[in-house]
């Protein structure tokens, strides 16, 4: 029964077009961590509205999310 | 810093103020403290940026900020690698989020080998960051009517192209870049096509507001010394612009009097 059980705990979502498995009840903020992202650093699109980074702690990711995370690169 | 030569002679775009009239790109250097050391050299104050998704896989690259701080340069974040307004305007919100600014860069190239600028969907594009409270800074060709079209839209300034992005072949229309000048209420700068100093000199000699450089700073055999030349090749230029320059004429005429020759 655990297979049962994982599936139920698990939530799987897209973040940057790559398929990602996460606990249920991850927030933004937790995945932002859990990744090693400096969240003054990035920004965050979720089924492409922009998620404002004063609500990352309160965002709790839902199942089949579509995160797009971005940053500044050098480009001219 | 040589502060009597800028202190009179700053410029102003959507409001805010620069001294240094060099935008530097932050594409294309081998490394981050090669780009670091470049802009630092160019004196420029402001930069352009592109924004990409993180690379998950690599969770310790160093990251642009790390190395040109957004707190000492203001940040340009352009819509490279947008083809529509939907997603010029979809890139430029995560720009706004990301870093806090409402002044960007639009650009919406065609295909290679031109990346010329798509006008109509610049034109559509320029028109949809607008109504979302953007401060467009605009990539455009240099046409005159598509230029004017785009400052009456509200865009703060207009920069048309000297030639091909990446060129390095100078400002390929003068006349048509001086036209957009003399039509425009908001600053002009040439966007590309710079290939040297000299480049750079010529298009503020022509009354460009400021110039925008990537390539041929980053591409130099040594940028940091480019990044100096360019510095230089900006401050000759708006100098002689301001100046005056003598009139072109058909004929020699002598630098020393003629009278007063010992017989």
């Amino acid at each position: 029964m655990r297979g049962m059980s994982n599936t139920l705990e698990q939530l799987r979502l897209t973040v940057n077009g790559e398929p990602m498995s996460l606990v249920r009840g991850t927030t933004l903020a937790g995945l932002i961590a859990k990744l090693g992202l400096d969240t003054r650093k990035v920004a965050v699109e979720r089924n492409l509205e922009i998620v404002p980074r004063s609500t990352y702690a309160q965002l709790v990711l839902e199942e089949a999310d579509a995160l797009e995370i971005v940053h500044f690169i050098g480009g001219g | 810093m040589d502060g009597a030569i800028h202190s009179d002679d700053a410029w102003t775009v959507a409001g805010r103020r620069f001294a240094s009239r060099l935008i530097v790109g932050t594409g294309k250097y081998k490394d981050l403290p090669t780009t670091a050391a470049a802009i630092e050299a160019s004196g420029t104050e402001m930069v352009t940026v592109a924004v990409r998704r993180v690379n998950l896989s690599d969770r310790n690259a160093p990251m642009l900020q790390d190395y040109v701080s957004p707190s000492r340069y203001t940040y340009l974040p352009n819509t490279a690698g947008c083809f529509t307004a939907d997603e010029a305007v979809r890139t430029l919100r995560l720009a706004r989020e990301a870093g806090g600014w409402n002044l960007v860069k639009l650009e919406v190239l065609g295909p290679p080998p031109t990346l010329y600028p798509d006008m109509a969907a610049t034109l559509l594009a320029a028109e949809a960051l607008i109504k979302d409270g953007f401060e467009v800074m605009v990539y455009c060709s240099d046409d005159p009517i598509a230029a004017k079209r785009l400052e009456e839209m509200g865009c703060v300034a207009i920069m048309p192209l000297g030639a091909p992005i990446g060129s390095g072949l100078g400002v390929q229309n003068p006349l048509m870049i001086r036209m957009i000048i003399e039509n425009a209420k908001v600053p002009v700068l040439v966007d590309a096509g710079v290939g040297t100093a000299y480049d750079a000199t010529f298009a503020m000699e022509l009354g460009c507001d400021a110039v925008l450089v990537n390539s041929a700073i980053a591409m130099a055999d040594d940028p940091v010394l480019m990044a100096r030349a360019m510095k230089a090749g900006v401050e000759a230029g708006r100098l002689a612009y301001r100046a005056g320059r003598i009139p072109r004429r058909d004929a020699a005429s002598a630098s020393s009097p003629m009278t007063g020759l010992i017989r």
